[in-house]
């Protein structure tokens, strides 16, 4: 009786190390091809964004206005007033001020977003909220703490406040998913006052429809 | 009979077998489900919310409070909860020489836990180790506590080296639900009052002793004080771009010193309602 129980024991053991020698490498294949996958569509993604937002030379020559750190030591804006050729099309017109904003001021010191950031997307809701949707140097790249984090919302807001009035609130993703902090400060998950007299105020309940007033000048 | 249990031979094989079975089953679940584990839980996930009522008493997310009968009522301000930010796998910033944020905030809590001690406070430190609580589970710390404010701990990456600022949250729009519960999510909101109070108090004792640092309280869109139900403000001090770590430590006894001596200008300031339905 006991042969035949030791029999079952060693069978169910050999049983079970032949099913994990063949079940295992069949997941670590799985794992490399969905790795693989994940590469290929950030490859996809960052090629898509490298495709310059098209600039339509007869656009009229406007006044833009950019904010950007107004000292050294990173803690304030300044309004900077250039001329670009900027659409009359808000989204289009959104996209050109805030690529402007990531190639950053002759002084780099002066800069509020990462130079390797990529703004993704870009979209206007019909309720005047836009999304910009940058890439993940956003979050990695910028320096890690509150000042520097508020400082580079605050100057993608007021920015286009200055520039593109249809805009009223501005919620910002990373990578197309929503995350609570830009790099373990300043909240994500809310959506920023642009325009503050268009503004509605927020919804009733939720997270997402917390939104901050746009820091005084 | 079919196994002679006296047999210890047979004993450890079935031993054996038994946790070979568990160890594949173990690494075949492990292998095939590969649920990525949140560091921080989702903002939006907890949606237990906290009885207007109550400045400082709350529970751990998702769990509902206790009554607030049942919790002994004390007026006045005598506990300081610390928050040193980051640490675990979140180093914060990170300066020259390998300095990580969350080392230097920790050893910065320990050098504030004993400046307010001595003032008479007692002090509640969301983390003691380099381990990384959730931004919810540090706001339940202090939400859970009765005559508490809030003080979470930062070093910058930027900003003017030797100078240090205070920041409260950004406006919330205060909101209740039918029952009078303001949500977990907005914690913050009716303290905004009071923690600008305790932050010009704080701001200035540290303004008197580092110079360049500004004159009052930021307001910014912290997200460890949104879901705070105390007073609660961030300090954070500029910067991990200093030459050397020694830099930074010579700050801390005067960064302790201003928030003990701020908490104890405040505390007159705060009184705890002492009758359960009264907002701060």
């Amino acid at each position: 009786m006991m042969g035949r129980w030791k029999f079952w024991v060693v069978t169910a053991l050999v049983i079970t190390l032949v099913a994990a020698a063949i079940y295992i490498p069949i997941l670590r294949k799985r794992m490399k091809r969905a790795a693989r996958q994940q590469q290929q569509s950030e490859e996809q993604a960052r090629r898509e964004l490298i495709q310059p937002v098209p600039v339509n030379p007869g656009d009229p020559r406007v006044r833009t206005t950019l904010f950007w750190a107004s000292d050294s030591d990173g803690s304030a804006l300044a309004p900077v007033v250039i001329e670009l050729p900027l659409s009359k099309d808000p989204v289009l017109r959104s996209k050109q001020v805030l690529n402007t904003l990531l190639a950053g001021p002759v002084d780099t010191e002066l800069r509020t977003l990462p130079p390797d950031a990529v703004l993704l997307a870009f979209y206007i809701l019909p309720d005047g909220t836009a999304i910009a949707d940058f890439s993940e140097a956003m979050a990695t790249s910028i320096p890690s703490g509150i000042v520097s984090e508020q400082l580079a919302v605050d100057s993608m807001a007021r920015t286009l406040e200055a520039n593109v009035p249809q805009i009223q609130r501005l919620k910002i993703l990373i990578h197309g998913q929503e995350v609570e902090t830009l790099a373990g400060h300043v909240d994500l998950t809310g959506t920023f006052v642009v325009n503050t007299k268009l503004a509605a105020p927020p919804a009733p309940s939720g997270p997402s429809s917390v939104a901050m007033p746009a820091p005084k000048p | 009979m079919l196994l002679d249990v006296g047999n210890i031979v047979r004993l450890r094989l079935l031993s054996i077998c038994g946790l070979a079975l568990v160890l594949f089953f173990s690494a075949a679940i492990v292998f095939s489900v590969q649920v990525p584990v949140p560091n921080q839980q989702p903002s939006g996930a907890p949606s237990q919310a906290i009885p207007s009522a109550s400045p400082a008493q709350t529970g751990t997310p998702g769990v509902a409070s206790a009554p607030i009968s049942a919790q002994p009522l004390q007026s006045g301000l005598n506990i300081v909860v610390l928050d040193p930010a980051h640490g675990g796998t979140d180093p914060g910033a990170r300066g020259t020489g390998g300095m990580r944020e969350s080392d230097i905030v920790l050893d910065l809590a320990a050098e504030v836990r004993r400046a307010l001690e001595q003032q008479g406070f007692q002090v509640v430190q969301t983390r003691q180790g380099n381990d990384n609580p959730s931004f919810d589970d540090r706001s339940a710390l202090a939400n859970a506590q009765r005559g508490a404010v809030f003080v979470t701990l930062h070093i910058s990456s930027t900003g003017l080296p030797g100078t240090v600022r205070v920041y409260i949250h950004s406006d919330l729009p205060p909101l209740t639900d039918a029952n009078g519960m303001i949500p977990w999510d907005r914690a913050q909101a009716p303290f905004l009052g009071l923690s600008r109070k305790f932050g010009d108090l704080v701001q200035g004792f540290l303004t008197q002793r580092f110079k360049g640092s500004p004159d009052t309280p930021q307001a910014a869109m912290v997200r460890q004080l949104r879901t705070t139900a105390a007073p609660a403000i961030a300090v954070e001090i500029s910067s991990v771009v200093v030459n050397d770590r020694s830099d930074l430590d010579r700050m801390a006894p005067g960064v302790a010193d201003a928030i003990a001596r701020g908490a104890a200008a405040f505390k007159p300031q705060y009184v705890v309602p002492g009758v359960p339905g009264v907002q701060p």
